[in-house]
């Protein structure tokens, strides 16, 4: 639906200010960036990281006594979809050489780099190959690709900066060292990103670069990504096997230790399969379904954390799970569009965040946690927020200036995703700006990885959003597309040199799941929440009340 | 915290509508999606339901109010519920995906013909571009590619979520999205200009150019860090392209 009338109203105070805002940013005048003591006091008070209740310690498994989400907590904390005596572990449906769980970018990365490497793959994904946040990405992926102005350098002291100076240092080296050449590889691809006509790749910046080094494909970089990967893969059908609707439901080891494989649940028949796998990439996603402290998404209907669980199951660390990230501008206008991403490059491309009296109050690029803390303080303490007409509260993003700096058409030219999706509910984003909000848009943490993508079991690798320390305490825009597409690749090609060069048969075994299950027993949890989570739930609670043959708990029956 | 800002996909009960999902009815909340009535009516998505957001392209729909002879589209997560509207989904259409070496292609008509010779099968009917919820000139990039112009169908394909529904509904039984896919491939990889300036940092990082400086970072305090953090210079927002920072000791 259009702006109420009495939004109008309140919209008229934002083209009053906008003229000499306008006249502000040409002249190089922004609004004062905080500094880096300021950061962190705006954060402990407003950050949702630090309020009451915002975390609790994990009371079982190898990081006993870490405080994290309790969402998160719940699920690691819970049983196994699975009895491990009821498993024929002797009964094999899958062979390969290397199994990749999760068809995002960082899996479907991984899998071309391991075809490459000669390995035979089995990609599994609990929903269509593609079905993944990296589609949703919209803003850019962070490259230093310019060096006459940027080096890998500052790159690297933005990733830390945007961490708060916590990210594990090789980890970031690599990030930032391999950015230029994962583009190149995409170029290669036939990626379509935005250039100038001499071939030079469009740059912007993100909340806390300190060089325009945010490289996009109009807004819907990841999308432009992840179909590019997906051809690509299915291009190498040959090599590599795509398993649809089959998420990974427990890892499986062998005797020793080591990665023996993995049991995947079809959605449809409901059928275990058995997959024996010489190696595995864990590339299986964020968490945003979990609407941590109820926060609505910005993540797709399968971001529900699996991969941690079976990872932390089978004895694999967790970090950086203690920091949740808000996107800023998650879209409360209106009511359909709650929680759907508007990406930062509105705001890298000159876009003023205005409160109701069409003021600046923090300036539009800082770190997205800070931005976050700031938009919601407000909305709170100071009490200058917009209310939308379901009850929520927002602040404004002022689209419209971009058409002022930038041209006339810009919006349309460089946001094409948004302008369309705003123009259904009767919106021209060209002219009037969106009412924004924060929202749950990623898993910071997950399982530990050394910069080759291994975790502690050997034969299972991380890539992706399912893994921490890359990004620290809080990720950078732009960052998340480099992540997937370096780790990704490096997580691929090593998975695919191990199973030829190191994995060693063994018996298989599901007893990991049989200590997890001894150790809530003598932790004293009694629980009936299982996990993975698989699929979330939306469906009406009053319905569910009638729903007297099924348990509900994802899809378990 | 306070402020109303959270709350999950639940919707608020309101004023309630009648709509038909494959054709048996329900009464769900008027303001709500298609996606979201059918949760509230019951439903758990297993297939039919990916991003939310109305870009990858899972929950391609087709319906119809029982008046109309009109056959309308939309994306299951994006389209608002109106009365007595007779609700499919098209989550899977089948569809030809031809496998190619990108490599050994040329961006040529011919290359096009020959992958999907079905092509030159349109029949210019227009009922792609009316089934195309993200708005597309689907019939008009299918005329670019028989003309061979393979920047055009690039480029007026972009927004493609691939979601089938221009296929599902072809009367010469093409694959559109499939051919638009592989137009916008050649065209990023032969067409557009080559990013130089990339090939120029990736060998200077593969000469290791930047070592030592990112080693000393990684040595570095997490005081000293936090001072060389401070002080670095933030290139202008309105800076043109030739901007270059004062400091050039660390590029």
């Amino acid at each position: 639906m259009p702006y109420t009338e009495e939004l109008k109203q309140l919209i008229k105070r934002v083209e009053a200010t906008r003229m000499a805002r306008v006249e502000r940013k040409r002249r190089g005048e922004e609004y004062p960036l905080l500094s880096l003591e300021e950061r962190q006091e705006r954060l402990r008070k407003y950050h949702p990281d630090f309020i009451e209740g915002a975390r609790r310690e994990i009371r079982v498994g190898p990081n006993k006594g870490y405080a994290i989400s309790p969402e998160i907590a719940d699920l690691l904390e819970a049983r196994s979809r699975i009895d491990p005596d009821k498993v024929d572990l002797s009964r094999i449906d899958y062979e390969t050489e290397v199994l990749i769980l999760g068809g995002g970018g960082a899996g479907t990365a991984a899998a071309l780099l391991a075809q490459e490497h000669g390995a035979k793959v089995i990609l599994a994904t609990k929903l269509r190959h593609g079905d993944a946040n990296t589609m949703m990405a919209e803003g850019g992926i962070q490259a230093a690709s310019k060096g006459t102005k940027d080096s890998p350098y500052f790159h690297y002291l933005d990733v830390m900066g945007g961490g708060h100076f916590r990210n594990v240092p090789e980890l970031a080296r690599t990030l930032v060292m391999d950015a230029p050449k994962v583009l190149a590889w995409l170029e290669d691809l036939g990626c379509m990103f935005s250039k100038a006509e001499d071939g030079r790749l469009k740059s912007l910046h993100g909340g806390g670069t300190c060089r325009r080094r945010m490289h996009y494909a109009a807004d819907i970089t990841g999308t432009e990504i992840m179909r590019t990967l997906r051809d690509e893969g299915k291009n190498r059908a040959g090599d590599i096997t795509v398993l649809e609707f089959v998420p990974a439901v427990e890892l499986i080891l062998t005797e020793r230790g080591h990665c023996g494989g993995a049991l995947l649940y079809n959605l449809e028949t409901e059928e275990y399969l058995l997959v024996k796998a010489r190696a595995i990439v864990m590339a299986t996603g964020g968490s945003g379904r979990l609407h941590i402290q109820d926060f609505m998404t910005t993540n797709h209907y399968g971001a529900t954390g699996d991969g941690l669980v079976l990872g932390y199951r089978a004895g694999v660390k967790v970090s950086f799970l203690h920091t949740v990230q808000y996107h800023p501008t998650g879209a409360v206008f209106p009511e359909q569009a709650e929680g759907l991403l508007i990406t930062e490059k509105f705001r890298g491309a000159g876009a003023n965040i205005l409160n109701i009296d069409g003021e600046q109050f923090v300036n539009e690029r800082e770190p997205r946690d800070v931005e976050s803390a700031s938009f919601i303080r407000e909305c709170t303490e100071v009490g200058k927020g917009i209310s939308t007409p379901s009850g929520k509260m927002g602040v404004w993003l002022d689209s419209p200036m971009i058409e002022i700096l930038k041209g006339p058409g810009t919006v349309q030219k460089e946001f094409p995703g948004k302008s369309i999706l705003f123009k259904r509910y009767g919106i021209d984003i060209s002219r009037e700006p969106m009412l924004v909000y924060p929202t749950l848009h990623y898993q910071n943490g997950g399982l530990e990885i050394t910069a080759e993508c291994e975790t502690t079991i050997p034969g299972l690798y991380a890539a992706g959003e399912v893994s921490g320390g890359v990004h620290g305490e809080n990720r950078l825009m732009g960052n998340s597309l480099l992540d997937i597409a370096v780790f990704g690749r490096i997580a691929g090609k090593n998975a695919a040199v191990y199973a030829r060069e190191k994995a060693q048969d063994g018996k298989l075994t599901l007893d990991h799941v049989r200590d997890h299950h001894k150790a809530l027993e003598a932790a004293g949890i009694q629980t009936d929440l299982i996990s993975p989570m698989l699929l979330p739930d939306y469906s009406n609670p009053e319905v569910r009340k009638k729903q007297l043959t099924t348990r509900f708990q994802g899809t378990l029956r | 915290m306070g402020a109303g800002k959270k709350k999950k996909e639940t919707p608020n009960q309101s004023e309630l509508i009648p709509i038909f999902v494959l054709g048996k009815k329900y009464d769900v909340p008027v303001s709500l999606t298609i996606q979201k009535a059918m949760e509230y009516a019951g439903y758990q998505w297993i297939r039919g339901c990916g991003c939310r957001g109305g870009i990858c392209g899972a929950c391609g729909t087709v319906y119809r109010f029982p008046d109309s002879y009109k056959i309308e589209v939309g994306l299951a997560c994006q389209t608002v519920v109106q009365p007595n509207m007779y609700i499919t989904q098209i989550p899977f259409f089948p569809a030809i995906k031809k496998t190619y070496d990108l490599e050994t292609l040329t961006p040529t008509l011919e290359a096009l013909v020959k992958l999907y010779p079905e092509t030159l099968r349109c029949l210019q009917c227009n009922v792609c571009t009316k089934s195309c919820p993200m708005d597309i000139q689907v019939m008009d990039y299918m005329a670019a590619a028989m003309r061979g112009d393979i920047a055009r169908v690039a480029e007026l394909s972009f927004d493609c979520v691939m979601c089938g529904l221009c296929a599902s509904r072809c009367p010469a039984e093409i694959c559109q999205y499939n051919v638009a896919i592989l137009a916008r491939r050649l065209y990023g990889k032969f067409i557009a200009p080559r990013a130089e300036h990339l090939r120029a940092a990736v060998k200077q990082i593969e000469e290791g150019h930047y070592d030592s400086m990112i080693e000393n970072l990684i040595k570095a305090s997490e005081d000293e860090l936090k001072r060389l953090y401070t002080k670095r210079e933030i290139e202008p927002e309105e800076a043109d392209e030739m901007w270059t920072p004062k400091d050039t000791s660390c590029l």
